[in-house]
C-alpha cells in the first residue's frame, strides 16, 4: 500500500518549550492509526502542522509525497478535519452549510454529493433546521459530512466523538469505518476513547510530552506492556516519569 | 470565492435583525445629522444654505464607516461561530479569501446606505446623487479606504486573536476627527494636519465640497486620493499576509476560538 501521510521528524516550538519534538510516523493508503496521549502532549499541534496551520519548527509533512509547506491550497483539496472544538456557521441551516462547504471545496454534482451525505448520515430531519438549534450528536454529524464532502484521502480526526452518546458514538465509529473501507482513506484519530481507538486502528501511536514513546498494534501494546486492555497501557504509559522506550 | 460569499449571504439573508442592524444605524446617523445640519442652516449665518455639504459628507463618511466595519463583522463572524479554523484549511488562497471579504463587505455596505440615501431626498430635499459621476469615484475612494482599514484590523485579530475585538470597533473613530469629513483641514492644529494630509479622506472631503460648492472637479485632489488608497491598500494587504503567516507561528489560527 502506498504511503498517503508522512511525518518527517517534525517538531514546534513555542517560545523556548517544545510542545512536539521530533516525530516521524507514515499512514498508508486504507489505514486508520491512532494518537493516544494525556491532554498537552502535542496531539492537536500535530495535527495542526499536517494541516498548515502552523508552521513546524523542524521537521516536514507530506501528503501524497508533496509538501504540505509549499502544496498547501493544492493539497488540502484531499484533507479534511473535524474537532468538538471547531464548529459549522451556528445562524445557517444545514443545507446551506454543506452548500457553503461544498463550493469551497469545489465539490462537483453539488446536488447529488449533498443528497447522498444526508442519506448516510441520517440528515433527512435536520437538513432545514438551523445548526445552532442542534443537539450535540446532531451537529456532530453534520460535522462529519462537512469533513467527508471533499472525498478526503486523508482524514484527520480529533476526538470525533467526545460528548457523544454511546448510540450516537457507534453510529460515528460505524460510518467511519465503512467510509475508511469505501474511499480507502488514510485516517489518523486522536481520541480519549480507548475502546474507540482499538476497533478502528490498525497501530496506534503513544505520545507523551511531545513525543512519541511507544507505537505498535493495539493488541501487542497490550501485550507488550502486560494489561488487560488499551487503557490500562495508556494510564501506565501517562504515569510513567519519563520512561520512554 | 463564491462559497464564501454564500456563507455570508445565507447568514444575513435568514435574519431579519442582522438586516435591519445594517439599516438602522446609517439612517439613524443621517436623521440626526440631518437636524443638527438644519439647524445650523437655520439659525447661523456661517452655516447658512450648507445642509446639503453637511449631509452629503455625513452620507460619504458613512460609506468608510459601513465598509470598514463590514470587513471586521465577516472576519469576527468567523471567530464567534468558532468557523475560523474550518475556513483555513479550505483550499483557500489567502488572495481569494481577501477578494471574497471584499465583495462581501460592498454588499453589506450597500445594504445598509441605500435606504440611508433615499431617505434623505424627501426628509431633507437633498440628493446625493446630485453629485453626479464625480459620486462613484469619491464613493470607490472611501470603499477602498475602508476595507484598507478592514484589512488592518483583520490583520491584527489574525496576530492577536479575539482580544483585538476592541480595536476593530474603535478604530473609525480615531480617524474621524483627522478626517476633516464635516471642516477644512485649516480647522486642525498645525501637528495634526500634518497627519491629516497622509491620510485619502481630507482629500476626498475637501474635493466633496469643492464640488458642491462651486460646481466643478478637481481631478487633482481625487488622484492623490487614490494614490494614498494604493499605498494604504498595499500596506493593508502585505501586513494581512504577513500576520497571517505570523498566526502560522503562534498557532492562533488553531486557537482562534478559544
Amino acid at each position: 500500500m502506498s504511503t498517503q501521510l508522512e511525518v518527517i521528524e517534525l517538531s514546534k516550538t513555542y517560545h523556548r518549550k517544545d510542545a512536539v519534538k521530533n516525530i516521524s510516523f507514515k499512514i498508508k493508503k486504507n489505514e486508520i492509526i491512532g494518537i493516544l496521549g494525556p491532554n498537552g502532549c502535542g496531539k492537536t499541534t500535530t495535527i495542526g502542522m499536517i494541516l498548515g496551520l502552523l508552521k513546524p519548527t523542524k521537521g516536514r509533512v507530506l501528503i501524497n509525497n508533496l509538501e504540505i509547506e509549499t502544496k498547501r491550497v493544492d493539497l488540502l483539496n484531499n484533507l479534511n478535519f473535524i474537532s468538538p472544538y471547531i464548529e459549522l456557521p451556528k445562524k445557517l441551516t444545514v443545507k446551506q452549510n454543506l452548500e457553503v462547504y461544498a463550493r469551497l471545496y469545489d465539490v462537483k454534482n453539488l446536488k447529488s454529493k449533498i443528497d447522498y451525505l444526508v442519506e448516510e448520515l441520517r440528515l433527512n430531519e435536520i437538513i432545514f433546521k438551523i445548526t445552532g438549534e442542534l443537539s450535540s450528536g446532531q451537529k456532530n454529524r453534520v460535522s462529519l459530512a462537512k469533513s467527508i464532502i471533499n472525498d478526503p484521502t486523508v482524514l484527520l480526526l480529533d476526538e470525533p466523538t467526545a460528548s457523544l452518546d454511546p448510540e450516537t458514538g457507534d453510529f460515528v465509529r460505524g460510518f467511519l469505518e465503512n467510509y475508511q473501507k469505501k474511499s480507502e482513506a488514510s485516517i489518523l484519530l486522536a481520541s480519549h476513547n480507548m475502546a474507540e481507538v482499538e476497533r478502528l486502528c490498525s497501530s496506534v501511536l503513544m505520545m507523551k510530552n511531545g513525543t512519541i514513546i511507544d507505537r505498535d498494534s493495539p493488541k501487542k501494546l497490550i501485550k507488550k506492556h502486560g494489561r488487560e486492555n488499551l487503557e490500562e497501557v495508556f494510564l501506565k504509559l501517562a504515569r510513567e516519569k519519563n520512561e520512554f522506550k | 470565492m463564491y462559497g464564501l460569499f454564500l456563507r455570508h449571504f445565507f447568514l444575513i439573508k435568514s435574519s431579519l435583525p442582522r438586516i435591519l442592524d445594517l439599516i438602522y444605524w446609517p439612517t439613524i446617523q443621517i436623521i440626526l445629522w440631518g437636524f443638527i445640519s438644519k439647524f445650523f442652516s437655520m439659525y447661523s449665518e456661517y452655516y447658512n444654505n450648507t445642509l446639503g455639504i453637511i449631509l452629503t459628507c455625513a452620507i460619504l463618511y458613512d460609506i468608510l464607516f459601513r465598509s470598514s466595519i463590514s470587513f471586521n463583522m465577516l472576519f469576527l463572524e468567523e471567530i464567534w461561530s468558532r468557523n475560523f479554523t474550518n475556513l483555513f484549511i479550505a483550499p483557500l488562497k489567502i488572495k481569494e479569501i481577501i477578494v471574497a471579504l471584499i465583495f462581501t463587505a460592498l454588499i453589506r455596505t450597500l445594504i445598509g446606505l441605500v435606504p440611508a440615501i433615499i431617505l434623505t431626498a424627501p426628509l431633507f430635499g437633498v440628493s446625493i446623487l446630485k453629485l453626479g459621476f464625480p459620486l462613484f469615484l469619491l464613493f470607490l475612494s472611501l470603499y477602498i479606504f475602508g476595507i484598507t482599514l478592514g484589512l488592518f484590523v483583520s490583520a491584527g485579530l489574525l496576530r492577536f486573536g479575539p482580544s483585538f475585538e476592541n480595536i476593530a470597533w474603535s478604530s473609525l473613530f480615531l480617524l474621524a476627527p483627522l478626517g476633516c469629513i464635516y471642516y477644512p483641514i485649516e480647522i486642525l492644529p498645525h501637528f495634526f494636519q500634518i497627519i491629516a494630509k497622509g491620510l485619502p479622506l481630507v482629500y476626498i472631503f475637501d474635493e466633496t465640497r469643492n464640488i458642491l460648492l462651486n460646481g466643478f472637479v478637481n481631478y487633482e485632489y481625487l488622484i492623490h486620493a487614490y494614490l494614498l488608497n494604493l499605498f494604504y491598500l498595499i500596506v493593508g494587504i502585505s501586513l494581512f499576509y504577513f500576520s497571517y503567516l505570523k498566526a502560522r507561528v503562534k498557532g492562533t489560527l488553531i486557537n482562534m476560538g478559544e
